[in-house]
């Protein structure tokens, strides 16, 4: 039988907020354990949640970059459970009227687009830590991270392949970056993915039993956990077995993944408003006051990377990748109008190559913009040949001479001959001293042509233009 | 709706309530009169009333993004039972 899988994801992006979404506690990552937590956050008693304004901003900036609804009025619910990291034995979170509701993301697979809807992006108060290590048979518990505000964003089982699942993972991942609301520090847990997953028969409509895989921290990992998790239940549905609902972990050491919990229903949880906090209000003018200050999105510059610059949409989604990138291209063709697509192989290719081997972003590039851009200018015009431009672009980023492409050409004489009579010349001597290739040529051994090249081109020490070299040479043998 | 005192004791496994059997059976009788009372209010038409989440019709005041906490973790942790390495220790909890 074909299968075909199904696919929704649940994100917690925490949001870069500097404190906490109900109490005024930092929110800094790496902090001494529990000096970040304050009474609200250790739920003493008789204390009371104030909503954080740069959270709410935060939500409506999401749900306005991907056509959502926002809510008003939005209210927060109690999720009730018992653990040591969430000391109040309940999370406050949003059930019904979550800040965001609706909205879609346009993904990139295999060079089509593929739009998944969002059922809803609410906001909510992260745990704690517990740590099981030796404790004397106890658990430690740090506060810190209880109360870090975090946008839970839940997609519609719209994803029919871990490729896809992942091309999803990692649009929203540059979204949220790219309109500032998280960090996207999956190391540090800033962007955490849980899968759905279910098989079903190809060609019906019913969902399959699914199965819920939590804290991918990786790409890779979410990939990888979710063909497994695939692939098990198939196994089990074709030996005449049914899936059972519930969490399971990817273990990434052992590759596979494994029952945490049986799955709660959302009755479990026991669901109320929280009476602590009042329905939350978002006006229509703050709602406007936000739009106006949200950056052109991805989407709009991808489109635009094709129309305005004649880009592949290739190209353009990987230069839109990250908001940083996509101002770097822009800043170069500030200053070389002309030669889009030079410095769009240039950013994806040198620049994008060099800043993987040191493991730096683009932000960190020892090239500007403007310097990538001078050194671009001199192959387009023909001053230097693409094969001087990686030398003079490793002197760049070297930091040699001030970084001054036109100074690292004349110092390092890379100069490309270019003049006619002067190539003409060099060809000359070389044919004259070559008889016996010419005349190999001549009769038909084409790779005599390109021996003779290799030698016109070490008489110029790689300094005359290649093309410019072919042609006469052609010229003057096929005469 | 009726309920049964197997529902009872599964609402108390999760609200961490430990109930024996003759309290179960009591607060059956004490929650069945709340569900028959709910039932009764059921009656009256409310499609055209907008649901209330909350007693007062006022809205959540806002508070700026702004750090106004302080570490005060020793004397937090001063009436903790146990601590270490600066951990609040409870008793072992995995799943």
């Amino acid at each position: 039988m074909q299968w075909e899988i199904v696919i929704g994801l649940e994100v917690h992006a925490q949001l870069s907020t500097h404190s906490k979404i109900f109490s005024g506690a930092s929110t800094a990552y790496g902090a001494p354990p529990n000096t970040q937590a304050c009474v609200i956050d250790l739920a003493l008693p008789g204390v009371l949640p104030v909503l954080n304004k740069g959270a709410v901003e935060r939500a409506i900036k999401f749900g306005l970059s991907v056509g959502a609804k926002i809510n008003s009025p939005s209210i927060f619910a109690r999720k009730n459970y018992f653990y040591p990291d969430l000391p109040k034995g309940y999370q406050i979170s949003q059930y019904e009227l979550p800040v965001v509701q609706g909205g879609t993301i346009a993904i990139q697979v295999d060079g089509a687009e593929k739009i998944v809807r969002l059922t809803r992006a609410h906001l909510e108060e992260d745990a704690g830590k517990s740590l099981h290590e030796d404790f004397h048979g106890m658990s430690g518990i740090d506060l810190n991270r209880a109360g870090t505000p975090l946008l839970e964003i839940v997609s519609e089982p719209d994803m029919r392949s871990s490729a896809e699942a992942v091309a999803y993972a990692k649009t929203l991942h540059a979204l949220v970056r790219w309109i500032g609301i998280c960090d996207g520090n999956m190391q540090e847990g800033s962007f955490r993915c849980d899968a759905n997953v279910s098989v079903r028969p190809r060609g019906t409509e019913k969902l399959g039993t699914r199965c819920e895989i939590k804290n991918l921290n990786s790409f890779r990992f979410l990939e990888k956990a979710i063909d497994y998790e695939a692939r098990r239940q198939i196994e089990i549905l074709e030996d005449g077995g049914s899936i059972r609902q519930e969490t399971r972990l990817y273990d990434a050491n052992k590759d596979e993944t494994r029952t945490m919990r049986s799955k709660e229903d959302a009755n479990d949880y026991r669901y109320f408003p929280d009476p602590d906090l009042l329905p939350v209000e978002i006006s229509t003018s703050w709602i406007e006051q936000v739009k106006s200050a949200l950056p052109e999105l991805p989407q709009a510059r991808r489109d635009r990377y094709v129309s305005e610059f004649a880009l592949s949409a290739y190209d353009a989604a990987v230069l839109t990748g990250s908001r940083e990138m996509a101002d770097y291209f822009e800043a170069a063709i500030r200053e070389l109008p002309t030669q889009a697509k030079l410095c769009a192989n240039w950013i994806m290719g040198e620049i994008s190559a060099q800043l993987n081997k040191e493991g730096i972003d683009i932000t960190a590039c020892p090239i500007n913009p403007a310097q990538l851009a001078a050194l671009l200018k001199r192959i387009g015009d023909g001053t230097i040949s693409g094969k001087a431009a990686k030398t003079v672009f490793e002197s760049l980023w070297n930091g040699e001479l001030d970084k001054n492409a036109d100074a690292i050409i004349e110092a390092k004489g890379l100069k490309q001959i270019s003049d006619d009579s002067a190539i003409e010349k060099i060809v000359d001597q070389v044919l004259a001293a070559n008889a016996q290739q010419v005349a190999d040529y001549r009769a038909g051994k084409e790779k005599a042509f390109n021996s003779l090249v290799g030698q016109i081109m070490k008489a110029t020490q790689g300094k005359a233009n290649p093309a410019q070299v072919n042609a006469m040479l052609k010229k003057k043998l096929d005469g | 709706m009726t309920l049964s005192v197997s529902d009872v004791k599964r609402i108390a496994d999760l609200a961490y309530i430990e109930i024996d059997d003759n309290e179960a059976k009591e607060t059956l009788t004490q929650l069945s009169g709340i569900f028959n009372l709910i039932e009764s209010m059921q009656a009256v038409d409310t499609s055209t009333v907008e649901p209330m989440s909350h007693a007062q019709s006022v809205v959540q005041r806002l508070r700026e993004d702004e750090v106004t906490e302080t570490d005060q973790r020793e004397l937090y942790q001063s009436i903790a039972p146990q601590v270490e390495a600066g951990l609040y220790l409870v008793p072992q909890v995995i799943e």
